[in-house]
């Protein structure tokens, strides 16, 4: 039985020419990537702005009038959600997923085109429905980015009536968008590779978005079950997550149901999430890494082994988020032991991270810096994780601003600047045109040194005791007069990184047009993706022949080679040096 | 039915040449590493059969999460559980008969799945006209099934079974019948459909060319609503 893609079939949807089957038809890969891509950035952009009006109320308490506590409770709760699931998800899968995948692993499209494109549109449905809710009478959810209940659907918290049910219907519908993607990606990863590229050849971006997919695709059903849930909850007054209580002096018509089911369902869905964010964006750096250091990745074996030890094992460890919610303690023990395991997969890629920089031939490019920032915050954020995993340290950390720094740094930074990295590494190849360096580099230094200058000392105002989501701190014994200052310094810091960002799409949009053009691979980089026959790439991607791959995908600065780098595609000549390392991964 | 485009792409034509890996007849371990360390494909399988697969995957994970979700609520309950064998049962002829409804559903399903795995058996030998026959018996088994669950959802909303409440104990009891059962049903009544759609495309010699592994891929995701029903029968009439 064989298979052959939409753009080998004479079709009419080969090369597709009208506006409208070029951009709102389009089943063309990169097309829905680019589609995603834009989609992503917009609505991580209104929750950046989110994120700057909660920075105001913090650093300026009883100065803006227009921020009461229900809306700043709306804001928390909308920027989490949107920079978790609408902007990190579906810029690290559905955009660099769609776009990578075929690109790299040598096929002319993902392997259901159809799919891809409704997953899309389901997307763009999701994020309208998830935007409606600030329109709605009482505005958006407040019920913070976890949604728990009971609160989230009792009056009292902003939103519990029509913000909530759009939020859950948003999430079901972004559920089912992701599953359509997904399932694509997998199989496409699985069953669509050219000649020679085994699984074991692949650049570790793929290895990682298919990990992160498939994660995905398991946990997301816990998220859709427990929406629907609450969903029956606030509609139909069953009593999923709901115990019997008073509220406003009333006695509520609910009885007998759980919130700690809710906490489980949602963190079974939550954990993995973080892993769904993360895994593309370790792969993605590898990839920009071994690129911009002239050298090999370090470890090929490892890194590969340590992204689906890292996947399996996110499953069993969700209740870490739970030591304080009245589970049983003695889970405690069970979730903290594996979440310390975790660390030691994720160890593993952060030495091999450095080990690849070790000795190379670096150059610091845009891409670059922000690659070998990652690393800075990526092992802040993580060491503090390990704080965090342990129960008895957990207990008087947990909701304070230090577990807000802990995970900002660590899914929050990390990923986006990755994300940044990723974006500059590619531009050259989605637009054909280079980006401006001097504009890259101010961009990084400011979003790089402002992310410190933000976090840095929110860990500390953690350690005093500051709690999280509280809309003015008031006037507290243990916390010093100090703490605000500190609080008006990181709102300073937080509005500079985000007024800089404007720097990043002047650069995007700007270069498109005036950038000097690329050409082919100005990085020398080896994968399949810069050895397209085009640039940027057209429908189909190869011309009339699939590209043979003869090599792994990290070929820099052999010895002996004409080029500090061999693409994937160049046949293993006589004269090539055989090192042992090479022979062994040919095996 | 986001599947269905996968019949499209199974074409015998073909432009892009593989040789074919002998591995893939391999049995056991080595067989495994094989079929993983090749390029091109990991599975000798159609994309649309292996895709269907992962959906399973993915949905399992669903009904999985409601059953445990299920038997969370049903375990920390102070309330009386009512007798599923009393709430389910039906008098016929003066006769007091448990569970019989749901006996004659589990049956009718449990047929539908032979008449399915037939069709597909006729589907790759090839005979339209059988495949069809049996294709639209195993899709009116399925309606039957849903026209039976409606028949069981109005009795027991006339007997006063609420999402939110019921005269014979805990409220969660309707609530999690209504959700599962539900949620199931649809999954059903989507199959059907499919069911329908297929057959009408075998019917119109729409896969002569492409070959008929959809119907194998239809009656993949017609066994696993199948499955799910034993656990749902299981875990929800018999405990």
């Amino acid at each position: 039985m064989q298979n052959v893609a939409i753009a080998d079939q004479p079709d009419h949807l080969h090369d597709p020419q009208t506006f409208v089957t070029k951009y709102i038809y389009s089943q063309d890969h990169k097309v829905i990537a680019i589609q995603y891509g834009l989609t992503a950035v917009f609505v991580g952009l209104v929750a950046l702005v989110l994120s700057g009006l909660m920075r105001l109320q913090l650093g300026f308490p009883d100065t803006f009038d227009f921020i009461d506590p229900g809306a700043y409770l709306q804001f928390v709760t909308m920027h989490g959600m949107i920079m978790v699931i609408y902007l990190l998800t579906a810029l690290l899968l559905g955009g660099f997923g769609n776009y990578m995948i075929p690109l790299m692993i040598g096929a002319r499209d993902m392997v259901f085109p159809f799919m891809n494109m409704l997953s899309f549109w389901a997307y763009l449905l999701s994020v309208i429905v998830l935007l409606a809710s600030f329109f709605v009478p009482g505005g958006p959810t407040g019920a913070g980015w976890t949604l728990y209940p009971p609160q989230a659907i009792l009056d009292g918290t902003p939103g519990y009536d029509w913000g909530i049910i759009l939020m859950l219907a948003s999430l079901a519908i972004f559920i089912i968008a992701f599953t359509m993607g997904g399932l694509n990606y997998v199989t496409t990863v699985l069953q669509a590779r050219t000649h020679g590229m085994t699984l074991m050849r692949m650049p570790l971006t793929i290895w990682g978005i298919f990990t992160a997919t498939v994660l995905g695709l398991l946990a997301f059903p816990a998220l859709l079950v427990s929406a629907i849930m609450m969903m029956l909850d606030k509609t139909l007054g069953t009593s999923f997550f709901m115990p019997a209580l008073v509220s406003l002096g009333e006695n509520l018509d609910y009885s007998g149901g759980s919130p700690v089911l809710f906490q489980h369902l949602f963190w079974f869905f939550g954990h993995p999430e973080v892993y769904i964010v993360a895994l593309p964006a370790f792969g993605m750096v590898s990839d920009v890494l071994a690129t911009h250091a002239r050298k090999n990745i370090f470890g090929y074996r490892m890194m590969v082994w340590a992204i689906v030890g890292i996947g399996g094992l996110s499953f069993f460890v969700w209740a870490h988020h739970m030591y304080v919610s009245g589970m049983d303690p003695a889970f405690g023990f069970f979730f903290a032991t594996t979440t310390l395991i975790i660390a030691v997969p994720t160890a593993i890629k952060v030495y091999n991270w450095i080990l690849t920089l070790y000795r190379g031939n670096i150059h610091l490019t845009v891409p670059m810096l922000f690659a070998i920032g990652f690393i800075f915050t990526f092992t802040h954020g993580g060491l503090t994780g390990l704080f965090l995993g342990n129960v008895t340290i957990d207990l008087p950390l947990s909701d304070t601003y230090f577990v807000v720094a802990h995970f900002h740094m660590v899914m929050g930074v990390s990923p986006i600047m990755v994300l940044f990295a990723a974006i500059y590494h590619w531009y050259p190849l989605i637009t054909g045109r280079m980006f401006n360096e001097r504009l890259g580099k101010l961009h990084f230094w400011f979003t790089f040194l402002g992310t410190y200058a933000i976090y840095l000392p929110m860990h500390y105002i953690g350690f005093l005791g500051v709690p999280r989501r509280y809309f003015a701190m008031g006037s507290t014994d243990f916390i010093p007069e100090s703490a605000q200052s500190l609080n008006a310094s990181i709102t300073v810091s937080a509005l500079i990184v985000g007024l800089s960002q404007l720097i990043f799409l002047y650069n995007v949009f700007w270069s498109m047009r005036h950038g000097k053009p690329a050409g082919h691979n100005p990085w020398g980089a080896t994968t399949l993706e810069w050895q397209t026959p085009d640039v940027p790439p057209r429908h189909g991607n190869w011309g009339p022949e699939l590209p043979q791959v003869y090599r792994w995908a990290y070929d820099y600065s052999v010895p002996g080679a004409e080029q500090d780098f061999i693409p994937q595609n160049h046949p293993v000549s006589a004269s090539e040096q055989t090192s042992g390392e090479h022979e062994e991964r040919n095996s | 039915m986001h599947w269905q485009p996968c019949a499209d792409f199974e074409s015998n034509t073909m432009t892009i040449q593989t040789d074919k890996n002998s591995s893939y007849a391999e049995p056991g371990i080595g067989g495994m590493v094989a079929d993983w360390s090749a390029d091109k494909q990991n599975f000798d399988l159609p994309w649309g059969k292996l895709m269907m697969w992962i959906f399973l995957l993915s949905d399992t994970f669903i009904f999985s999460i409601f059953l445990t979700g299920y038997m969370n609520v049903r375990l920390s309950q102070t309330d009386n559980w009512p007798n599923a064998s009393e709430v389910f049962a039906l008098e016929i002829a003066g006769v007091h008969l448990p569970l019989i409804l749901i006996a004659i559903m589990t049956f009718v399903l449990i047929t539908s799945s032979g008449t399915m795995a037939m069709a597909v058996n006729y589907a790759y030998s090839r005979d339209k006209r059988k495949t069809v026959i049996l294709m639209a018996l195993t899709a009116l088994l399925g309606a039957s099934f849903v026209g039976m669950q409606v028949f069981e959802w109005s009795k027991l909303i006339s007997e006063g079974v609420r999402p939110w409440g019921n005269p014979f104990g805990a409220a969660q009891f309707g609530s999690t019948f209504f959700m599962i059962t539900g949620f199931h049903g649809l999954h059903v009544s989507a199959g059907v459909i499919y069911l329908a759609v297929i057959a009408r495309r075998v019917g119109r010699g729409y896969y002569e060319d492409k070959g008929y592994a959809i119907v194998e891929i239809t009656g993949l995701y017609w066994h696993f609503v199948d499955l799910v029903w034993v656990f749902i029968f299981a875990f929800f009439y018999l405990w």
